[in-house]
């Protein structure tokens, strides 16, 4: 009778280990190995001149500067609203945790409208800007923005459940030994969540480099001027040149792989 | 012992529940917090999707439904509401799946497979629609041409979303009481029973809530589908794509009307289902 | 002197923690916080700490109003139950801490830790951390954090709450002897009567958000000005309406005028003590009795025996009888 049920469990075991795995390998692994492939069908140099075209140069650069104001912005507000999420009360505080997952509900290309209505050069808000000199539609602060928005929720909600886990004993503690607010946040809360705040913001900047419908939208898609990298991508392969979208779509995967091997890394202490 | 020991505990009230109650007035410091993240959030996401809200009701009410009903736009949104219904039940079940054999099962590649889950997440979406276009596109190396057809975008749209569900699960998996599966094992129960009658049910929150958050994100899927789907008014575009079409045009009102109802319904969604999880919790 | 404080009020919303409490914790004293979960103990503590607000009333500290003063600035230690251990830091880097908020100078704060943590034995343990320690090392380390910044008051919240028994035992009397040593003025929170009886100087009977007694262990159990703190603090039994100690009673096999009739219903055999219930006319009355003499008597269930007192009982307490006065207890 055991080795009857044992037998079943194992060959059900067996059955879904093997969906799983065919079921991730068809839907993910091959075809990322096929861009690696496609990529590289005609060698490494065709892809290193198409890498290094000022176009894509210059694409990449403007990826990373808006992200970079992305993670920045997003982290300190990441920061300050989970412990006022955790540590505080207030009227309005399920309103305020709502409205942090919010982004999660809106399409990128609607993100990029709804900015344009705000900020965009025939608005009230837009054209003040623009009266004193500063582009925000078709140029990086809308750019940056439209970046926020998207990758907003991600450090919040990886410093929520653990701010709860720890709960504020150490930091009572520490308050008891004479540490003020400042100190006790700078050496008792923050090591205290280091890892799960690198999680959020490795997320937030994965997030933001690789955005597309939001900054198509917002950007104006200028090659040269406005364009990122993932727009790049798009750019080169409704030009007919495939080698160009393929060269920087790889480099744009590897650096999400590379995203990746440090969220895993991350994942287990962050648990902890 | 006497009677009188054991009231002892009965007679008094319980304490508070372990959480200190917190005044709820907030510091200075905390008050200033407040007033930044306040503005921070007006200022990228609520005064927008104000602006949104107000853009497509433009020419009142009618208006807003003659956009939304136009046979572009009705075309567009059946189709994306189909897809995404349809790719979330095909992720519940396989996600549900995936995080199952990722917590209970080991073998050889495992971290792997757990990490390659993210992949979705963090590829941009032109890069996830170029591989998917080489892949099953016109070049297809296997053969498959699904380029211009609604198979196509639904194999983009499984892509993106399939970390949704098994990354909500997982962590539910992990917490789960095994002596519960063991208790109704040595109580006769099969495995596929106490999977169906023990398991299932404290798994539910966690996969409805991933399944929510899957269609949320395959109705708002743009940059994977952009390129395999060819976005073929009435047969493969899908609203995302007539949202910006309708932007490129400088029809931004029917593009906002669009772009409401989408929004309405990730948020009717996300909502019932974070009522859902919720409601578990409760009784778990 | 010491750290006091007078008609403190205490809610929590609708519930009321503390009703216009006052308690002196006298200088250089071990005292215990004793009494129900919920009863208002750690509150009250938390307040002295400053850790918690009162509604009314006020804390003083060395005679000086200390209500308004956060806790950084209290100097008063506390130790939780918990731990509540620095857990990025090494042992020594916790001890240190409050040293090194002071600014105090490195070769200053390397050999004052040194010396508390051969002061609560672990000096071998200086650069592991928290996790790699036991629950009862993390308690020690986080007195030796406490005390590390000479604190004057040193208050401890359910110390060895979260403890198995015997390390619980064993870091009682870890704590009178440390108290012996340093003489800090402590207070900590319990709902063990037997480790208040154990380890205090006084004792603080709380509950409801009142103090019930205060007095030494022997006054505490031998005179309770209540049926909760008879209660609370010992086993109680009745004989003839009458509370009583199980203890205080014996068995004669020879009823007489002084001794209550009664069947022996029960004989329970518990390692050194042996317990007899007897029924009688009022009721169930159970009788502790050692291994000698329960041999000598030789009881069996069903045997008619008669029940008196060795000592009077304790009589119960008047309806109109009040808490004896708080400082009374301490002759102020």
């Amino acid at each position: 009778m055991a080795s009857a049920t044992t037998a079943k469990t194992t060959a059900a075991r067996l059955g879904l280990r093997a969906i799983a795995i065919f079921y991730v390998g068809i839907m993910l692994l091959f075809p990322v190995g096929l861009l690696f492939w496609r990529t590289f069908e005609h060698g490494i140099q065709p892809v290193w001149d198409q890498l290094t075209t000022p176009s894509a140069a210059h694409a990449f650069r403007v990826t990373v500067i808006v992200a970079f104001w992305a993670v920045l912005g997003n982290t300190i507000f990441g920061l300050v609203t989970a412990i006022l999420l955790v540590r505080h009360e207030f009227p309005g505080k399920r309103v305020l945790n709502a409205l942090v997952d919010l982004p999660f509900a809106v399409a990128p290309v609607v993100v990029g409208l709804s900015l344009i209505l705000v900020y965009g050069p025939h608005t009230s808000v837009g054209s003040w800007f623009a009266d004193h000199g500063i582009d925000v539609i078709f140029a990086l602060p809308g750019m940056v923005i439209a970046t926020m928005f998207v990758s907003l929720p991600f450090v919040v909600r990886e410093l929520v459940p653990v701010l709860e886990e720890i709960g504020d004993d150490q930091e009572q503690a520490a308050w008891t030994l004479g540490a003020s607010r400042r100190q006790t946040f700078l050496r008792v809360t923050l090591p205290s969540i280091r890892w799960a705040l690198a999680y959020g913001v490795v997320l937030t900047l994965a997030r933001s480099l690789g955005e597309y419908g939001a900054i198509l939208v917002v950007s104006g898609n200028v090659i040269d001027h406005t364009q990122t990298a993932p727009l790049y991508v798009g750019a080169q392969y409704a030009n007919f040149n495939p080698q160009g979208a393929y060269a920087v779509a790889f480099a744009l995967a590897a650096i999400a792989i590379v995203a990746i091997i440090i969220l895993n890394v991350l994942r287990p202490k962050e648990r902890t | 012992m006497s009677a009188t020991d054991l009231q002892l505990t009965e007679t008094h009230p319980p304490a508070p529940t372990g959480r200190r109650v917190r005044s709820p007035r907030l510091g200075i410091r905390a008050g200033l917090g407040l007033g930044f993240a306040t503005m921070y959030l007006s200022i990228v996401v609520l005064i927008p999707l104000a602006a949104l809200s107000s853009k497509a009701f433009d020419n009142g009410v009618s208006g807003f439904w003659d956009a939304v009903s136009s046979p572009e736009a009705w075309a567009a949104l059946k189709l994306t509401v189909l897809a995404g219904l349809g790719v979330s039940v095909v992720n519940a079940v396989f996600g549900t799946l995936i995080a199952w054999v990722l917590v209970r099962d080991r073998f050889p590649g495992k971290s792997l497979m757990e990490a390659v889950i993210d992949l979705p997440f963090a590829l941009p979406t032109i890069v996830a629609g170029l591989i998917l276009l080489s892949l099953y596109g016109v070049q297809s190396p296997i053969g498959i041409n699904l380029a211009f057809k609604v198979s196509g975008v639904v194999m983009a749209l499984l892509f993106v979303t399939l970390p949704f569900v098994v990354r909500t699960v997982e962590p539910v998996l992990w917490e789960l009481d095994q002596e519960m599966e063991e208790a109704a094992v040595s109580l006769g129960a099969s495995r596929l029973t106490t999977f169906r009658r023990v398991v299932f049910p404290n798994l539910l929150p966690a996969i409805a809530s991933g399944t929510a958050l899957s269609f949320a994100r395959a109705i708002s899927e743009f940059g994977s589908t952009v390129l395999i789907s060819g976005n073929l008014p009435f047969k493969t575009q899908v609203s995302a794509v007539f949202i910006y079409g309708q932007i490129e045009s400088d029809r931004p009102e029917i593009a906002a009307a669009v772009s409401v109802v989408l929004l309405v319904l990730s948020l009717v969604v996300l909502l019932a289902l974070d009522g859902l999880q919720r409601w578990g919790r409760r009784r778990g | 002197m010491g750290i006091a404080v007078r008609n403190v009020t205490k809610r929590f919303g609708d519930f009321v923690a503390l009703d216009d409490v006052s308690v002196e914790i006298p200088s250089g004293d071990l005292t215990a916080l004793l009494g129900p979960s919920g009863g208002g103990k750690t509150t009250l503590l938390r307040i002295m700490a400053g850790l918690e607000q009162p509604d009314e009333g006020v804390v003083e500290i060395n005679g000086v109003d200390a209500t308004k003063l956060p806790p950084q600035s209290r100097n008063v230690g506390f130790v939780f139950q918990h731990y509540a251990a620095f857990k990025h830091m090494t042992v020594a880097k916790n001890v240190a801490f409050g040293l090194s908020i002071r600014k105090r100078p490195r070769a200053q704060i390397k050999s004052r830790v040194t010396e508390l943590l051969e002061l609560v034995h672990l000096e071998h343990f200086a650069d592991r951390y928290p996790n790699q320690l036991s629950g009862g090392q993390r308690q020690r380390m986080a007195l030796a954090r406490a005390l590390a910044v000479e604190p004057e008051v040193l208050l401890l919240d359910e110390p060895f709450g979260a403890l198995d028994a015997q390390v619980r035992k064993e870091l009682r009397t870890w704590l009178r002897r440390l108290h012996d040593e340093v003489h800090v003025t402590t207070a900590f929170v319990t709902h063990d009567q037997e480790e208040a009886m154990d380890v205090a100087d006084t004792i603080v009977v709380i509950a409801k958000g009142h103090i019930e007694q205060i007095g030494t262990p022997s006054d505490l159990y031998d005179r309770p000005t209540s049926d909760f703190v008879m209660n609370f603090l010992g086993p109680v039994t009745q004989l003839a309406g009458a509370p009583v100690r199980p203890h205080d009673l014996e068995i004669v096999l020879e009823p007489g005028e002084d001794a209550v009739a009664g069947t022996v219903a029960r004989v329970v055999k518990l390692g050194f003590e042996v317990r007899v219930d007897v029924d009688t006319a009022d009721g169930e009355t159970w009788v502790q009795l050692t291994r000698a003499d329960a041999d000598r008597l030789a009881l069996s269930a069903g045997a008619p025996v008669g029940v008196r007192a060795v000592r009077a009982p304790t009589t119960e307490v008047p309806a109109d009888a009040t808490v004896e006065p708080v400082l009374d207890a301490f002759g102020g």
